[in-house]
């Protein structure tokens, strides 16, 4: 992977592209100048990101540039890493989620988080589903009940499950443990969805499914995908951020960044030159 | 090179071909070694059936001198005595007794350790604590025996002084604390094998360490916690030294902790010990104890393999 052009490119102009963005919706989460190590790795540097409310924002780039990274350190999820240092600024809504008296534990019950490759609980689908309910208290087994019905319909899996419920997730396809995952996490009413490259191990027909049920989640949540594939992000993305190196490249509007980057070095990746 | 290579190869393949043309004494010996391996794994079995059918056939003809039904009810063990008698219930009670001592220490401090080590650990931590609880496994059992006589049953009789000289309780503690590092080990071993995924994904909910270690991480390693715990119970109804040493040589039949009490295992060190001749009752009820001794450790064994194939919860 050559990426020698890089000292060539002009200066991104991230203001000017915050000017242009500020009128659509609300911001929710807001970076500002985050850097992060992983001991002595400098794995996001100087990140200035802003998220907007029900839009889905898909984050693009070669692997290792920091994308996963970014999306973790959002439910701090990357606080998991012994070795990371962080520092910066990330509100959501206005409140400083990297400030300690933040707890992580409020801050992922409003901000979900789906991973790369499905992993559901080894319990039963009802009990995954529930899981999150019960964790933060509830017991009534009604309100219980309707939590799951209403999670995986919302996930677009209750037709295929209702009549097994109590049957082991690991049962399931690959494709609808990733719906049951995302019905997990819908369960606990989030405000904000993460998702790790959620279709990287499925089959094309899983994956549609899942980019359909994404569109369709749009209504009610703020959606922030990680994806290696560039013609999903165009596909079901209202803005990209382009991610190089720990850097964010460019961000944009998902039909201006694909049809007329600003910068080389965005043109040179979604054209496949490299990456 | 590239010219030369051609040469080579062929050579290389005529050398091959002549030797495998050869009768060599490797293609005999290929044929050969099964054979003598597979009768090295014979000599283990027929050892097994041979010491199975020694103690059936000696516990055959104890039971013709002391009717089964007296064995398995009766509750007075007088084997030296003018009117012997020889209930076994005594011995099976001390034998469950020392045991559920044992795993009251050993069950709730393993499993403990184990989340601590599996779940709580640094890596640095992890690795200088393990292999210091499997030191504690290779203790050798004599010397927890005398452990148990000498400090911690003056230990118990300074805080309780009804406790005797020599009782159960003391040996239960310390074959608890022997058992300890079998727990705890195989425990971890059982929870460290959870994926991590499962654990982000009860993170990613919001769930705090604990819960996720409750609630996510125990019961996906369930069977294999289940299985060291019977282990563990296994363990201590073979466990002979430290009871032989520490808890006497009473025969009682009774719940009271404070008293001695003999285990199967430590009336058969007596027994074989003292100078029972051959072919009298109480050199036949050796063989009888042993057996009902075998058939519980074989039951646990077959339970614990069987509860871990059973609650096994695939990830």
């Amino acid at each position: 992977m050559s990426i020698s052009f890089v000292t060539e490119t002009p200066k991104k102009e991230l203001p000017s592209i915050h000017e242009a963005n500020k009128q659509s919706n609300q911001v929710v989460f807001d970076t500002k100048q985050l850097n992060l190590w992983y001991g002595d790795t400098h794995a996001l540097k100087e990140v200035d990101l802003l998220i907007y409310e029900k839009e889905i924002t898909a984050i693009i780039g070669p692997s290792g540039c920091g994308k996963s990274t970014y999306l973790k350190t959002l439910n701090r999820m990357v606080e998991l890493v012994p070795t990371v240092k962080i520092s910066g600024n990330i509100t959501y809504k206005n409140k400083d989620i990297l400030d300690r008296s933040f707890k992580v534990e409020e801050l992922r019950t409003l901000v979900g988080m789906v991973f790369q490759k499905p992993n559901p609980f080894p319990k039963s689908i009802y009990d995954n589903v529930a899981y999150g309910a019960k964790i933060h208290g509830i017991r009534n087994k009604k309100i219980l009940d309707e939590i799951v019905e209403r999670s995986l319909k919302g996930a677009a899996l209750w037709d295929e499950v209702k009549d097994r419920l109590k049957e082991n997730a690991y049962g399931l396809s690959g494709g609808q443990q990733q719906r049951l995952c995302i019905a997990r996490t819908l369960a606990i009413e989030p405000d904000v969805i993460l998702m790790d490259e959620p279709t990287s191990a499925l089959d094309p027909i899983s994956t549609s499914k899942i980019e359909e049920l994404i569109q369709t989640l749009k209504k009610d949540y703020s959606i922030i995908i990680v994806t290696h594939n560039m013609q999903q992000a165009a596909r079901i993305s209202d803005r990209t951020a382009f991610f190089l190196n720990g850097e964010v490249v460019e961000y944009d509007k998902t039909e201006k960044l694909f049809s007329n980057p600003n910068d080389k070095r965005t043109e040179d990746y979604i054209t496949g030159r490299f990456g | 090179m590239a010219s030369n290579s051609h040469n080579e190869d062929v050579r290389v393949r005529d050398l091959i071909t002549e030797k495998r043309a050869k009768k060599s004494i490797s293609q005999i010996f290929e044929k050969i070694i099964p054979i003598i391996l597979f009768s090295f794994a014979l000599i283990t079995i027929l050892t097994t059936i041979g010491i199975i059918y020694t103690l059936l056939v000696e516990t055959i003809e104890f039971f013709k001198r002391v009717p089964i039904w007296d064995f398995f009810t009766g509750t007075v063990l007088r084997p030296l005595s003018q009117d012997p008698q020889f209930g076994v219930l005594p011995l099976i009670n001390g034998t469950i007794i020392s045991s559920v001592i044992a795993m009251l220490v050993a069950g709730p401090i393993g499993i403990m350790a184990a989340i601590y080590l599996s779940e709580y650990a640094s890596d640095k931590i992890r690795r200088v604590l393990k292999p210091m609880l499997e030191v504690l496994a290779g203790i050798p059992t004599i010397v927890y025996g005398f452990f148990a006589f000498t400090f911690v049953t003056p230990l118990i009789r300074s805080i309780w002084p009804d406790v005797e000289a020599t009782n159960i309780l003391s040996p239960g503690i310390v074959m608890g604390i022997m058992i300890i590092p079998m727990i705890a080990s195989l425990s971890e071993d059982a929870m460290s094998s959870v994926p991590n995924s499962i654990r982000d994904g009860a993170y990613a909910l919001g769930a705090t360490r604990l819960e996720t270690t409750f609630k996510v991480v125990i019961p996906a390693a369930l069977s294999g916690i289940i299985a060291s715990f019977i282990l563990g119970i296994s363990r201590a109804i073979g466990e002979t030294m430290i009871v032989t040493i520490a808890s006497g040589s009473s025969k009682n039949f009774t719940f009271d902790i404070t008293e001695s009490m003999q285990t199967m295992t430590a009336y058969i060190v007596e027994v074989a010990g003292g100078d029972a001749g051959a072919g009298t009752t109480i050199y036949y009820s050796l063989y009888a104890v042993a057996m009902t001794l075998f058939v519980f450790t074989l039951l646990m064994n077959l339970l614990a393999r069987y509860v871990s194939r059973k609650f096994r919860e695939e990830y």
